[in-house]
Formats: structure tokens, C-alpha cells, sequence
């Protein structure tokens, strides 16, 4: 397997939001070029890049945004993996380097989604004159709100009941309960999409989009891009003092597809890939779940969140209504989850919420996290989860004495 | 009651509707979509497996925004019938969680959901409470 270790030596985010005058180019290159800078290298520096873009704004994304910042003749990779994109480009930046192929490389997400509608699901066909078979269920007509949903506020929706009702204990104000979190947290991360405080009340009494998860239960749709450049360890021993202090060790990066499990192809089972790829971190990190100083996990709604505190194993097994209930993932709790605000409020630009969050992470290594800050973090870890799936797990640990 | 078509291939209608999936030969996965192989050991043989007509909800929600078209509310459900999971609407029952439970014994039932211009009506299955 391969031996040399790989650092994240320079990563930045966006600003999440609505960009009105910025464009798919403009946010990755913004991304790129930043994160080039927090590492003190350049485009002439990398040896690969991968890149992806979901809602193809901008194809090939990663030669566009070497068209953007520096043509360089460097192999682009392409990638796209749902909502885990992101962290898919990053883990083929950290196979590459790995391999022992590059010394440096880049990884960057980019999305614009700002004023998007119910991702999947779209709208409905109206029936067609005569009724006529097609697609791989012989369906004579749009089957989405007629056999199920499609959306996915209704298949996370459904993800979080079956284990409220598997374990006991989870109701809608607990779902609510963990959106107040997020959001409470949000208010002091100024890239984030959303930055207000909620009450219960206001969570509870918002629009309902799929029993249990109101609007802002739900991740929010906004543009952003996420970037990171990572090196090899032995080529980060030849850089400065300053620049070996602020890497990040990647002490894991971890990606998982979901296995074969009755009714996994009626409602997607994000939890055996999710706990897989999180055993396989832990390992290879030579960490567990009680050594991370802060998580960043995928929070597409409420209802996801309760259901990867067990799934990572923050919890024990059956046990993550009382896990948050014992203030366990606050700020100030003892393993703090998505103190970035998490997708529900911060915003979820698909393609760039894999890079963002293990940015969240580094931040807070590098202790240069401001007013959010959590103090002396030395591990943590980054998850997301793409649906139909893809899981990946990033650990990451401080490299400062 | 050949005006009458099922509104996907797995509803066999008659007098007694049921779902029937294809069964893998090998090692009994059941999926209800057209197959090439089989995702759990990857065999290519499939026999019609009947699905039992009874229930129990596993989960569900209650949708209330949908993409355009789409009526709203409606309760989306996993149903469990005897081991084989089945995604269906909940039918007959009002829409909101004091009525819906997981865990809740219900059974197929069909209805029908349009006539196109030759006449033709299809008919749509879903699951409604188990007195
Ligand atoms: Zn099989």
C-alpha cells in the first residue's frame, strides 16, 4: 500500500450564499487561488487537480478552472459523486500522492444553487394522452408523490423516523432540537449562508416540507466553492517552518458505495456505508471516536444528523437520542458536531460541501478559528454522504507541537 | 376489464391485486424494476415472487411541498410485507402524524388514478390501515 503521508497544506472556502454577480468560474477560481496562497505555492506547483461540479455550470470543470488560473498540462480529473463530490476529489488528490505520482495537488467543489427547488423529484409531467411504459418499473406515468417520493426531504425524512421508531425517544421537537443547534452555532461563522439564531418555536412553526423536517431543518440551497491543495509529507519537510506548523495531517481519507441489504433499493440505506467508512477511518487514523475534538457530519436535514452520530459511532449503538440530549454536540459539549452551523444553516453548494467541511475542521486545527474556535482541537473529522451513495470520511489532526 | 392496465409492470390487478417482484434464483433478493443481475450475488436467473398483500409501516413521511404537479399532502411510506420492503403511499388515512404510526398494520389496496383518450384506466396500488 502507499507509504507516504499527505498533508492539507493550503484549503479555503467561499463565502456560502447567493452570488448573483459571481459565476461558476469566478467562485472556484476565488477557491483555488486563495487556498494556493494559504499553502504558499502556485499553479505551477500542482502535479494534479481534481475537480467537480454538479449542476454544470461550467464543464470540464477542472480544465475550466485551469483555463481560469493555469494551464499547466497536469492530468484533470473530473469527479462526480453526489453529495460527495467534494470529498471525492480530495481523496483522488490523496491516492495520487500516496501513490507516490505527485508531490503536490489540488482539489476544488464548486456550485451554484442559490434559488434551486426540491433537489430530485422535478417537476411533474403531466400524463401523456395514452397511457405508455417506460423506465425500469414499467411506469405509465410520473410515479414520484404517487408510489412514495423522490425528494429528499421525504427519503431523509423517512431515514430519521425509521430509527426514532427503531430506538424510541425521537419526536419532531428533537428533530427541531438539533436544527437549533446548528443554526445557534451558525451565528458566529460569517461564511456561512444563514447566520440567525432560531427558537424551537420559529423551527417548529415554519413551513413543513416532509413530516418532520421544516425549511430550515432542511439544508439550505446557496453558491459556494471549497478548495484545498495537499502535498506529501516528504515534500512538505523540504517547505518553511511556518507552512509545515499550519498542515493538516490526513490521517484518514476513506471513501465508501453501499452494500447489498434487503430494501436498500426501495429506501436508500446511508447507514451501513457510513458506519463502514467510519470503522475503515478510525483505523487507519489509529484514532477512535472519542479522541476527535470536533466532527463536521453531513446534516442534509435534521432528520440525517441524529442518525450519523450513531453511524460514526460518536455514540453507542442505539443511543444517539441520549447522546444529544446530554448537550454531547453543542460547542460547548464533549464531541461538538457541525459547529460550522452544518448545512442547514452555513448551506450545502453540493459539489462543495466535501471540501468545506474538512476546511471547517482545519480551521479549528490550525487554531485561526476566531471567535468559534475550539480550543487546543487536535483531531477531527469530516463526513459527507451522497445519495444512491457515496460516503466519504476525512480525519484530520493537527501538526503543531 | 381490459380497459384497466396497472400503473407499473410489478401491480398485477384481477381479483386479487398484489405486487410481484423478481426473485433471484440464487439467493432470493427481491427487486421490482427490470434486472439484468442481481445486486446482493450478482445471478442472472429471476423468478415472479407475489408479495404479500398485508403490511406493516416502517417509516414514512408526510409531504407537504412537492416539486409542481405533484398533490400535496401525501404520506410516503416503507412498508414491510412479511419481510420485503415496499415504498408506497399511505391511502384512507388522514395526512398528519396523529394518525400515521410506524409500526401500524395496513394492506394493499388499488385505485384508479385517470383514463388517457383511448379510454384506457390505469390503476395505481397503495397501502391503506389494517383495521
Ligand atoms: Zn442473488
Amino acid at each position: 500500500m502507499g507509504s507516504e503521508d499527505v498533508y492539507i497544506l493550503g484549503i479555503r472556502m467561499t463565502k456560502f450564499g447567493k452570488h448573483k454577480e459571481l459565476d461558476t468560474v469566478d467562485l472556484a477560481t476565488e477557491a483555488t487561488l486563495a487556498a494556493l496562497k494559504d499553502g504558499g505555492v502556485t499553479m505551477k506547483d500542482m502535479n494534479i487537480i481534481a475537480a467537480g461540479n454538479l449542476m454544470g455550470g461550467a464543464m470540464p470543470i477542472a480544465q475550466v478552472i485551469q483555463k481560469a488560473c493555469g494551464q499547466t498540462g497536469i492530468p484533470a480529473y473530473n469527479v462526480s459523486n453526489a453529495c460527495a463530490t467534494g470529498a471525492t476529489a480530495l481523496r483522488v488528490v490523496c491516492m495520487s500522492i500516496k501513490a507516490g505520482e505527485s508531490d503536490f495537488g489540488l482539489a476544488v467543489g464548486v456550485e451554484k444553487l442559490a434559488g434551486a427547488g426540491l433537489l430530485a423529484g422535478g417537476a411533474r409531467k403531466k400524463d401523456g394522452k395514452s397511457w405508455e411504459r417506460s423506465g425500469r418499473y414499467g411506469a405509465v406515468a410520473s410515479v414520484d408523490g404517487r408510489i412514495g417520493t423522490d425528494i429528499m426531504p421525504g427519503v431523509f425524512a423517512q431515514i430519521g423516523m425509521e430509527y426514532g421508531h427503531k430506538y424510541g425517544g425521537a419526536n419532531f421537537e428533537l428533530f427541531a432540537e438539533i436544527s437549533r443547534k446548528n443554526h445557534s452555532h451558525s451565528t458566529l461563522n460569517p461564511l456561512a449562508a444563514y447566520t440567525k439564531e432560531m427558537t424551537l418555536e420559529e423551527i417548529m412553526g415554519d413551513i413543513m416540507i416532509a413530516y418532520p423536517n421544516t425549511r430550515p431543518m432542511c439544508s439550505a440551497n446557496c453558491d459556494g466553492a471549497a478548495a484545498a491543495v495537499l502535498v506529501s509529507g516528504t515534500k512538505l519537510k523540504t517547505l518553511s517552518l511556518e507552512q509545515q506548523r499550519r498542515a493538516v495531517k490526513v490521517s484518514a481519507s476513506i471513501l465508501t458505495s453501499d452494500p447489498y441489504e434487503e430494501a436498500c433499493q426501495v429506501l436508500p440505506n446511508v447507514n451501513t456505508l457510513t458506519r463502514a467508512a467510519a470503522k475503515q477511518a478510525y483505523e487507519a487514523a489509529g484514532v477512535g471516536p472519542k479522541d476527535l475534538d470536533l466532527v463536521e457530519l453531513h446534516d442534509c436535514f435534521a432528520t440525517a444528523e441524529l442518525v450519523h452520530y450513531d453511524n460514526l459511532m460518536l455514540c453507542e449503538e442505539g443511543n444517539a437520542v441520549d447522546f444529544f440530549k446530554s448537550g454531547a454536540t453543542w460547542r460547548t459539549g464533549t464531541t461538538p458536531v457541525n459547529v460550522s452551523g452544518g448545512l442547514q444553516s452555513k448551506g450545502h453548494p453540493i459539489a462543495a460541501t466535501g471540501i468545506a467541511n474538512v476546511w471547517e475542521v482545519c480551521h479549528h486545527l490550525r487554531g485561526e478559528a476566531g471567535p468559534r474556535q475550539i480550543e487546543g482541537a487536535k483531531v477531527g473529522l469530516a463526513h459527507v454522504i451522497g445519495l444512491a451513495s457515496a460516503c466519504g470520511v476525512h480525519i484530520l489532526e493537527s501538526n503543531s507541537a | 376489464m381490459s380497459d384497466q392496465i396497472p400503473f407499473v409492470n410489478y401491480l398485477a390487478l384481477g381479483d386479487k391485486p398484489h405486487l410481484v417482484a423478481n426473485e433471484c434464483t440464487s439467493c432470493g433478493a427481491r427487486f421490482f424494476d427490470r434486472r439484468n443481475a442481481c445486486a446482493s450475488c450478482s445471478g442472472t436467473e429471476f423468478k415472479d415472487a407475489a408479495i404479500s398483500t398485508q403490511g406493516e409501516v416502517r417509516t414514512f413521511t408526510i409531504v407537504a411541498f412537492a416539486a409542481p404537479g405533484v398533490d400535496v399532502p401525501y404520506i410516503s411510506a416503507i412498508v414491510d410485507c412479511d419481510g420485503t420492503s415496499v415504498r408506497a403511499n399511505l391511502v384512507n388515512v388522514p395526512a398528519d402524524p396523529d394518525h400515521v404510526k410506524v409500526g401500524m398494520p395496513v394492506k394493499l389496496t388499488t385505485f384508479p388514478i385517470g383514463k388517457d383518450e383511448e379510454g384506457v384506466e390505469a390503476i395505481n396500488f397503495g397501502f391503506e390501515p389494517a383495521a
